[in-house]
């Protein structure tokens, strides 16, 4: 296994709200998934991922709602609300038109 | 983004932060739980799986606080948290809390109470009149001196103006009031009627004046009073309306109560009652003066209508006067009207107020610069007894912006009391201006409404920046490596951040020297004024009067109670003079004025000489001192059928008979033609600070007023007297009220007291300022002092005897000072000049002032050092070297 990458600043809030945007999680479920989904590639920092949920659920991207977990336990669910969905696509354009960019950049180069 | 999102969760971490802490506690605890899961299912046992957990995710408790981070309103938290400790620190050294408390209060107040003044004497001055911004005051020019104007000039004006919203008459008059037994003289207005309904005020009982009221002579006998009057005189009585009562002995229907709080349109003066135009005539005196033009009385206000600059105002209102001009040649060549904004409303205190605030503003914001720079030297101070404390928070990981905020708060608390403390004392002194009027009921409130407060709020952030960034400029160069060099011994003088605090000192040195040198230049004025000859002599004499009109006495009845009263005086033991006179010198009534005519004087073309004279009795030049140079005075045979007579001064010889004896000349009076039979010195007439003038005195019983003062010079005390003339007065008619007695000193006292106010004002806070800087002096000596003890100590060892030592550390203190004096020096000679018409007689640059504001200086300066520089004295050599 390659060494997981560290992430691009600002990306990670990119990378909650999408996970999000599927079904609402509790922020151990966040941090799976996001393993998960990038083939272990992105790790997430755990250290770092509660001041972001924090952050957003600050800003009104996101919201929070306690529930049970898989395993019975009671945790923290997070749910996108409207404004963060929103958000959320503006930001994948954002970002698609960046990493075009930077694609035709790199490949000139080579 | 939206707001029913956050606002619960900013709600919830404000007020509810256990049940946040909790949460956030739950949600870690179930991420650990469920990575332990993880890490025993890959075959951890549960002690190292907890142990991996808690370190895969970093730190609990730094977890916790980056989310705590997160939340916006940990910034309140971190303020509330800074306000605490703030607090704490200040309850620590409660010596050093209140001193800092106090000075600010001082400082803050002196600003809120001058502010408080110039808002409800100069700005706002009429209680509960509506947009007073808008409102100026007019008066009639001739040849662009200040006059009055004409009723039929003013409604010629209404009619014209368009820029005008409305124009109001309010002319100040008095009125004996009797109700009961107790007979009082009380202010008032004569108004026009659109009075109430210009200047928004609605009577809380009846009705303001209606149309038409203020037209007819004496039609209109109706009166508003106000609402003092009618809870002290008329018992709040609610049936008052419809009533009637005798103002100046004319019997008025009382129409309306006005509401509490107004006190009508004169800054100095409270009103108590008004009364229609119409009505004159009554308080007034001299005829009809509603239909002449050339009768000039009136002291009018307007409302210019919205966005409407007073320029703009002039310009037509100028426009207006030149056509009149045109069409009435007779009453108004050379007459115009002008505009004042209401804080240089000529008729009433405001005018003689304004220059004394606009020194007030300059004083009292030098005394908070002083303040400021003492608080800053303070706090300095202690910043260096926190060095510890500090350095220890930056080790332990505060940055540096945080320590900066906490040093603000610390900054803002202080402020904060020091405001609140400030606008209390506001609110006490706001009625305070009028004590410093000697002897007069003077009305002069300060009003504490938004605008002062914003200011005094404005002034305390000010303050707390300056204040609070001192010691924050100081923490700047703190390193952490000082933390282990502690308690550095400083060579006198020599060391960083000394200078800073010297420089401090300097400035409080530099602003004290200039008030004081301001507040000597204003004393000395004082003394000038109060020792210029003013032509006649006050000493012993004393003067009064009876309300004969107002009892009903006419001219044949006047005469005879005069002429009878005046021997009855003349006989009660000590009276060594007594006379009549109608106007007093210096006094609040005016002489009367008349265009004049002299045998031989050929007046230059386009200028009709006018002089005012002053109806007396014989004895009247005895009874004041004045000196009879040649002639005689007036005796008891110059009555109504001799003929007619005149005593002229020497200002009067000069300009009309070129210096000729003028006696057996003739004088043309109001159009008669007089004799001039004596001639006298010339005296003060209205101020002290007046250049001679021409002035005239012909008999009262030739130009008979009802009214007349009574003068008397005795060797008696005042009491003795006023009580022998009331038993006098009384004999006559037992039914006449006596006015309060006062000294001819009081009267002319009065007329200076707008320049002792001045002064008072002015030295109160020179001396203010001196205490502060010798306050602020003194703790930079002292603490210099106690810091450098190793270095005396160390001096004294070698051999340094005790008055080395004591030069040393005065001469260090002096060396402050010196420079703090001369840059004051500099600095007075540019800025005194503000004092400019206040002065009288004395130059801006007095070297007198200057000597004796330099020897004060001194003299608290050395005071201020020698206590630090004798216990520098008496440091222990052995004790202060072995401390290190």
């Amino acid at each position: 296994m390659a060494k997981p990458t560290d992430l691009v600043q600002g990306t990670l809030d990119l990378l909650i709200l999408r996970t999000l945007a599927l079904q609402p999680m509790h922020g151990w479920g966040i941090a799976q998934r996001i393993r998960q989904v990038s083939k272990e590639v992105l790790q997430v920092r755990q250290g770092a991922l509660y001041p972001a949920l924090h952050r957003l659920e600050q800003q009104g991207w996101i919201r929070a709602k306690w529930g049970e977990s898989e395993n019975n336990r009671r945790a923290k669910y997070y749910l996108l609300t409207p404004d963060g969905a929103k958000y959320l696509r503006q930001e994948q354009a954002q970002w698609k038109r960046l990493s075009s960019a930077i694609g035709l950049v790199l490949e000139m180069s080579s | 983004m939206r707001w029913h999102y956050k606002l619960p969760l900013r709600l919830r971490s404000l007020f509810r932060k256990d049940r946040a802490e909790l949460d956030l506690n739950d949600e870690l605890q179930f991420h650990l739980q469920n990575q332990i899961d993880e890490f025993v299912a890959q075959g951890m046992n549960p002690q190292e799986a907890r142990r991996a957990a808690r370190q895969s995710l970093g730190g609990v408790e730094q977890v916790k606080e980056e989310c705590r981070d997160m939340r916006p309103t940990n910034l309140i938290e971190k303020f509330l948290q800074d306000v605490r400790f703030g607090f704490r620190m200040l309850r620590r050294s409660p010596g050093f809390t209140v001193l800092t408390i106090l000075c600010l209060t001082l400082g803050i107040g002196a600003n809120a109470a001058v502010f408080s003044w110039v808002e409800g004497i100069l700005l706002r001055p009429y209680p509960l009149v509506s947009q007073q911004e808008r409102l100026v005051s007019l008066t009639g020019t001739v040849r662009d001196e200040k006059d009055e104007t004409s009723w039929p000039d003013l409604l010629d004006l209404q009619r014209s103006c368009t820029l005008c919203e409305t124009l109001f008459v309010s002319k100040i008059t008095g009125a004996t009031l009797n109700i009961g037994e107790r007979a009082q003289v009380i202010s008032g207005s004569i108004v026009s009627a659109n009075y109430f309904d210009a200047i928004g005020v609605h009577p809380i009982l009846g009705r303001g004046f209606e149309p038409g009221e203020d037209t007819g002579r004496n039609a209109h006998p109706l009166v508003v009073i106000s609402y003092h009057l009618w809870q002290t005189r008329f018992k709040g009585d609610p049936q008052i309306i419809g009533t009637t009562q005798r103002f100046d002995n004319v019997v008025h229907t009382i129409i309306g109560v006005a509401p509490q709080g107004f006190c009508g349109t004169f800054v100095g003066r409270s009103m108590e009652y008004w009364v229609p135009a119409s009505m004159l005539e009554v308080f007034d005196g001299g005829g009809d003066k509603l239909e002449d033009r050339g009768a000039r009385w009136a002291e009018a206000y307007v409302r210019l209508k919205p966005g409407v600059t007073r320029n703009q105002a002039q310009q037509e209102i100028s426009a207006i006067a030149t056509r009149l001009e045109a069409e009435y040649p007779a009453t108004n060549r050379g007459r115009g009207i002008k505009v004042w904004p209401l804080w240089q409303t000529p008729f009433n205190h405001a005018g003689h107020l304004l220059p004394i605030f606009e020194i007030m503003v300059v004083v009292t914001m030098l005394v908070l610069l002083i303040v400021c720079a003492n608080v800053g030297n303070l706090l300095l101070v202690r910043s260096f007894a926190r060095r510890h404390e500090m350095t220890v928070r930056l080790a332990l990981g505060a940055g540096p912006g945080r320590l900066l905020r906490q040093l603000v708060t610390e900054g803002l608390l202080l402020s904060a009391f020091g405001a609140a403390g400030g606008i209390l004392v506001a609110f006490w002194c706001r009625h305070a201006l009028v004590l410093l009027f000697p002897g007069d009921a003077m009305y002069l409130p300060g009003q504490i409404d938004g605008r002062v407060l914003g200011l005094s709020a404005a002034i305390c952030l000010v303050v707390t920046l300056a204040v609070g960034l001192v010691p924050a400029f100081q923490t700047r160069h703190l390193a952490l490596a000082d933390t282990l060099k502690t308690g550095v011994s400083t060579v006198l003088g020599a060391r960083g951040g000394a200078w800073f605090r010297s420089s401090l000192v300097i400035l409080q040195v530099t602003l004290s020297f200039i008030l004081l040198v301001g507040a000597s230049l204003l004393i000395q004025s004082l003394r000038k004024i109060r020792t210029t000859d003013l032509g006649f002599s006050t000493t012993r004499v004393f003067d009064t009067w009876m309300p004969l009109v107002a009892a009903g006495y006419d001219a044949p009845r006047a005469k005879t109670f005069q002429d009878e009263l005046i021997q009855r005086v003349r006989a009660i033991p000590g009276v060594e003079s007594a006379a009549y006179a109608r106007a007093v010198p210096l006094g609040y009534g005016s002489f009367s004025s008349t265009p004049i005519a002299v045998d031989g004087y050929e007046p230059p073309p386009n200028e009709q000489p006018t002089a005012e004279y002053n109806e007396v009795s014989p004895d009247y030049f005895a009874t004041l001192g004045i000196p009879l140079l040649s002639g005689r005075e007036f005796t008891r045979a110059d009555d109504e059928n001799a003929a007619r007579v005149a005593i002229v001064n020497q200002t009067m010889i000069a300009r009309y008979w070129r210096g000729q004896n003028p006696i057996g000349q003739r004088l043309q009076v109001k159009g008669d033609w007089v004799q001039v039979v004596g001639v006298v010195k010339d005296s003060k007439y209205h101020s002290m600070d007046e250049a001679p003038r021409p002035f005239f005195y012909v008999p009262l019983r030739q130009y008979f007023a009802i009214e007349p003062g009574i003068h008397i010079r005795t060797t008696q005390p005042l009491q003795t007297v006023q009580t022998a003339l009331i038993r006098e007065v009384r004999a006559l008619d037992p039914n006449l009220a006596v006015y309060e007695m006062i000294p001819l000193q009081e009267q002319v006292d009065r007329s200076t007291s707008h320049e002792l106010v001045a002064v008072a004002l002015v030295a109160l806070f020179g001396g203010l300022a001196l205490l502060l800087a010798s306050i602020g002096l003194y703790g930079v000596m002292s603490y210099t002092v106690s810091q450098s003890a190793r270095e005396l100590g160390l001096r004294m060892a070698l051999g340094a005897s005790t008055s080395s030592v004591l030069r040393l550390v005065l001469s260090r203190g002096l060396l402050l000072t010196t420079t703090g004096i001369i840059i004051g020096i500099a600095l007075a000679l540019l800025l005194t000049r503000l004092l400019g018409n206040l002065l009288y007689q004395v130059s801006p640059r007095d070297p007198l002032a200057f000597a004796a504001a330099f020897a004060v200086m001194t003299l608290a300066s050395v005071a201020a050092c020698f206590l630090p520089a004798w216990r520098a004295t008496r440091t222990d050599p052995v004790r202060a070297l072995r401390a290190e």
